[in-house]
């Protein structure tokens, strides 16, 4: 299988605070793969290293190597905006702009393509559909983001994150606020996308890595404690700690 | 064993279940241990006891069943866990069959008694079969019990000498109805007899199955080679 992302040696600071140590992980393309474990455990911070987002902030910074599709992104050099075009991400609240549900998802696609009026309809009706949202809001797309439901927001976003064309999709608890059937619907519309790009999920809902993920990783203290696949991660992992962790043993 | 969850309540509901499957697989093996007896003695009215016990068990069955439910759907078991609890409802039904077993070998003493004696020497017949598979109930429980699974692994080759002396106990009662057709019912009432000894020890070894299933996370069910000396009975 390919593998579309390799961590290698990975560390990462936030400014004199080690958070990640040594990481070396392959992330599968068209597959999802997912990042458990207790709060400040680094999973989030890995996340946010594989599209640069750290670099919005100063102090903080990553050594190591990140092969994405086989060229070093944390080298100098590399063009951010194209990285984060190509590796999206969704975050844990749903943060749609205050702008019409239309312009949610064209606003990204209009930073990177130079579409024509016809198109760019085709390309928001595309990425509605592809995060199941075009029945709900295809005769109110004139109307605000913010008038949309929480998980309709979501799915706004993950559309947003969509229509820009992506390889990598980021999502960084997508539904830790979202009720139960909202959840559901983001968990079908993850084994529909990833029929086409890669995702890489951070979650704290164990079911729902579990349920959606053909890869885990299991993070503790900044370190990849144990990384394989979601079945036997889930019925018989090979260390003590993954064990204890998904088990409700820790702490 | 484990360390503890999180959530004590968790861990009280596992205990609790896991003390009751130890509960009622005594009560099974006492169950078997009378049904012997009364085939030994013919004691009718202990016959009657070992089959009116059928229904504790039965009832056992239903509530670890109910137990095991509530605790998946409750606490969404995973890991070892899962694997413990999937392991706990099959062990149920085994030792619901063990106990179904023993109430077939006191429904068949009872069926002896009426008929009247008999030139077989019926219980010499399946007295070692009854004690391998004692032992080997015995063992699985305690396997079970400890979460032993090296024991466990022995008690699936104990297994294969209970089979074995079953198939030497088919023989010698052909050897007899052939000889004499008069012994012929009563042949075949210790044949049945002896069968569900050797049912016993299998659903013993299931149980061993699980333990291994449960320690190792290693499913070795239906990887046996051919049980011991030949397979073909002797007709």
């Amino acid at each position: 299988m390919n593998k579309i992302i390799q961590i290698q040696q990975l560390n990462f600071f936030y400014g004199k605070t080690q958070s990640l140590h040594d990481i070396n992980l392959d992330i599968h393309e068209k597959r999802v793969t997912a990042f458990i474990g207790p709060s400040g455990c680094g999973k989030s911070t890995l996340l946010r290293t594989l599209n640069r987002m750290y670099d919005l902030y100063p102090g903080q910074r990553a050594e190591g190597a990140i092969h994405y599709r086989g060229r070093n992104i944390l080298e100098n050099g590399t063009d951010v905006n194209m990285l984060r075009a190509k590796v999206g991400m969704v975050f844990q609240k749903p943060t749609p702009f205050p702008m019409s549900v239309y312009d949610n998802i064209a606003f990204g696609v209009r930073l990177y393509e130079d579409l024509s009026k016809g198109e760019m309809d085709e390309r928001v009706e595309w990425a509605l559909k592809k995060a199941a949202l075009w029945g709900e809001v295809k005769d109110k797309l004139n109307k605000s983001g913010l008038s949309l439901s929480g998980g309709q927001q979501q799915r706004l976003c993950i559309a947003r994150g969509v229509a820009v064309k992506p390889d990598v999709l980021l999502l960084d608890e997508p539904t830790s606020a979202l009720d139960p059937i909202s959840t559901a619907k983001v968990e079908e519309l993850i084994s529909e996308l990833k029929q086409d790009y890669t995702i890489a999920i951070v979650t704290h809902n164990m079911q729902q890595a579990a349920r959606c993920s053909d890869y885990t990783a299991y993070m503790y203290l900044g370190k990849l404690v144990e990384f394989g696949e979601t079945d036997q991660i889930f019925m018989n992992p090979a260390r003590t700690e993954t064990q204890d962790y998904i088990t409700g043993r820790f702490g | 064993m484990m360390g503890e969850h999180s959530s004590k309540q968790y861990d009280q509901e596992l205990e609790a279940i896991r003390s009751k499957v130890l509960q009622m697989g005594g009560v099974v093996e006492t169950q078997f241990a009378d049904a012997m007896t009364c085939f030994r003695t013919g004691n009718v009215e202990r016959a009657a006891r070992v089959i009116a016990d059928d229904s504790t068990v039965n009832q056992f069955e239903i509530e670890l069943d109910d137990a095991c439910n509530h605790l998946i759907v409750r606490r969404q078991p995973a890991a070892n866990d899962l694997r413990s609890v999937m392991a706990t409802v099959k062990v149920i039904t085994d030792l619901e069959r063990i106990g179904d077993e023993a109430a077939k070998i006191a429904r068949t003493t009872r069926d002896m008694q009426a008929r009247g004696p008999s030139s077989i020497n019926h219980f010499e017949m399946v007295r070692a079969i009854a004690s391998s598979a004692t032992d080997l109930l015995h063992d699985a429980l305690d396997a079970f019990a400890r979460q032993d699974g090296g024991q466990a692994l022995q008690l699936i080759e104990q297994d294969e000498v209970v089979d074995h002396e079953f198939r030497s106990i088919m023989r010698a009662l052909v050897t007899f109805m052939m000889e004499d057709p008069r012994t012929i019912s009563s042949a075949l009432d210790t044949l049945w007899v002896a069968k569900a000894i050797e049912r016993i020890g299998d659903h013993a070894k299931n149980i061993a199955e699980y333990v291994i299933y449960v320690v190792e996370g290693r499913d070795i069910r239906h990887q046996r080679p051919a049980p011991l000396g030949s397979d073909t009975p002797a007709a």
